[in-house]
């Protein structure tokens, strides 16, 4: 402005009494908090107020959950395709599925640079040490997807030349059944996977039906008649988890459906 | 493609220049097959390769066949086939079984028919049907250290039992 104008006079308003008149997700609200994110910084804000807006808007986490939140939404898989699973693992990458929607769409051709790998097809005995190499180069943390009936358990293949699992010869930490897998159901394994990351792993039909207990480590102590310490541990860690699940998706009763919706997380 | 005389017209050819080199011929679904004497496998395959009227120079596919039940248990099959005439041909060399701790053992076209080498290293892993004379005798798509011939037909097909409720207490170590 140039000297000698005649000064704007700017009278500042605090918009809190409009506040109560915008409902909440409309054109006004939102421009309240904008405004008040403004006085905020010009250090107008002050007591009561300030309270407010900062209970508005700063949410608080540990660091743990947040590297683990960072490292689920962007996994690097490895380019790797063994058999015709490999086909629908591309059409997931592909537009029409598009993993990118979940942070996964850079696929690296190197292990050193993948965070994750999908066996996607059966598994031949000739095939497991090179397999196996590339998961031991592969950096940690790291995780691996079993895809289609074949390299969950061989599959048709029940022959003298495919292994029969692939978890025989590797940790494997999600199995996805079919033959070959949708591409959706791909994709949903992997939002599994990623639960897996965030330490809040889906208990499956085993929360569905309530059934604790009937785990495989359960089972060889019903078979010697005496648990085990690490059993004990194991099924302590099981049902604690059930219980934040259920903590976690809302109150429901035993054997009722699981409801998993986009909401109630 | 030969027919039904000519083939019988070849097999006469050849008998004359090796005697008892042809055991049989057969002729069906318009294909032509001579049954011979795996001691002279390479005199036919030559024989079929150089002769003037003949010239069968390309081996199309070379594969082992084991017919278990049968008398001569493996055979060896040669597909040769005449580009400019577009005749085919099948030689078949019967092999008898020598026995659990002997390998069936066979003359190696490799020097005829370059192309035999790979194929013929695929029926060694197969059926465990040696070739004399083969550069280069190895397993190519099983693993070197495999121990077996697992297409031959008693051979166990391997995999697993499928455990289910129904057959679970048969299965040893899962029965409660």
């Amino acid at each position: 402005m140039a000297s000698g104008c005649p000064r704007l006079e700017i009278k500042r308003e605090k918009l809190r009494a409009l506040a109560p008149l915008a409902e909440p997700g409309s054109p006004e609200h939102l421009r309240i908090r904008q405004m008040r994110a403004r006085d905020l910084l010009r250090g107008d804000l002050d007591e009561a107020e300030l309270d407010e807006h900062v209970e508005q808007s700063v949410l608080t986490t540990s660091l743990d959950k947040v590297l683990k939140w960072g490292a689920s939404n962007s996994m690097f898989p490895m380019t790797f395709g063994l058999a015709c699973c490999a086909i629908e693992m591309i059409a997931m990458v592909g537009s029409r599925y598009d993993i990118a929607r979940f942070g996964a769409e850079a696929l690296r051709a190197s292990p050193r640079q993948a965070d994750f790998i999908i066996l996607s097809g059966r598994v031949s005995i000739k095939m497991a040490p090179v397999v196996r190499r590339l998961y031991d180069q592969m950096l940690e943390p790291r995780w691996a997807i079993s895809m289609g009936a074949c390299s969950s358990s061989g599959g048709m293949f029940s022959n003298y030349a495919v292994v029969q699992g692939a978890d025989k010869f590797m940790p494997i930490d999600i199995h996805i059944p079919g033959c070959p897998p949708r591409p959706e159901a791909l994709l949903y394994g992997f939002n599994k996977l990623q639960r897996m990351i965030q330490d809040n792993p889906d208990q499956g039909w085993r929360r569905r039906y309530n059934a604790i207990g009937t785990e495989e480590w359960a089972r060889n102590d019903v078979i010697a008649g005496q648990p085990s310490a690490a059993s004990e541990a194991a099924y302590a860690r099981s049902r604690q988890g059930i219980a934040d699940s259920a903590e976690a998706t809302g109150p429901e009763g035993p054997g009722g459906p699981a409801r998993r919706g986009a909401g109630t997380r | 493609m030969p027919d039904a005389i000519g083939l019988e017209l070849i097999a006469g050819e050849i008998g004359d220049a090796h005697p008892g080199a042809v055991l049989d011929t057969y002729y069906e679904h318009e294909r032509a097959c001579l049954i011979v004497d795996p001691e002279q496998v390479l005199a036919v395959l030559g024989w079929l390769r150089e002769t003037p009227s003949q010239e069968y120079r390309f081996l199309a596919s070379l594969h082992g066949v084991d017919y278990l039940p049968a008398a001569p248990r493996f055979g060896v099959h040669y597909e040769l086939l005449n580009r400019d005439r577009v005749e085919r041909i099948r030689v078949r060399a019967a092999l008898a079984d020598p026995g659990p701790d002997a390998l069936p053992e066979l003359d190696s076209c490799v020097q005829m028919f370059p192309t035999a080498e790979f194929q013929e290293r695929e029926v060694y892993d197969f059926f465990g049907i040696v070739f004399r004379g083969h550069p280069d005798l190895r397993r190519i798509l099983m693993p070197e250290t495999y121990v077996g011939w697992p297409q031959r037909r008693d051979f166990p097909i391997g995999g697993e039992p499928v455990i289910f409720t129904h057959n679970e207490h048969q299965v040893p170590g899962w029965s409660n």
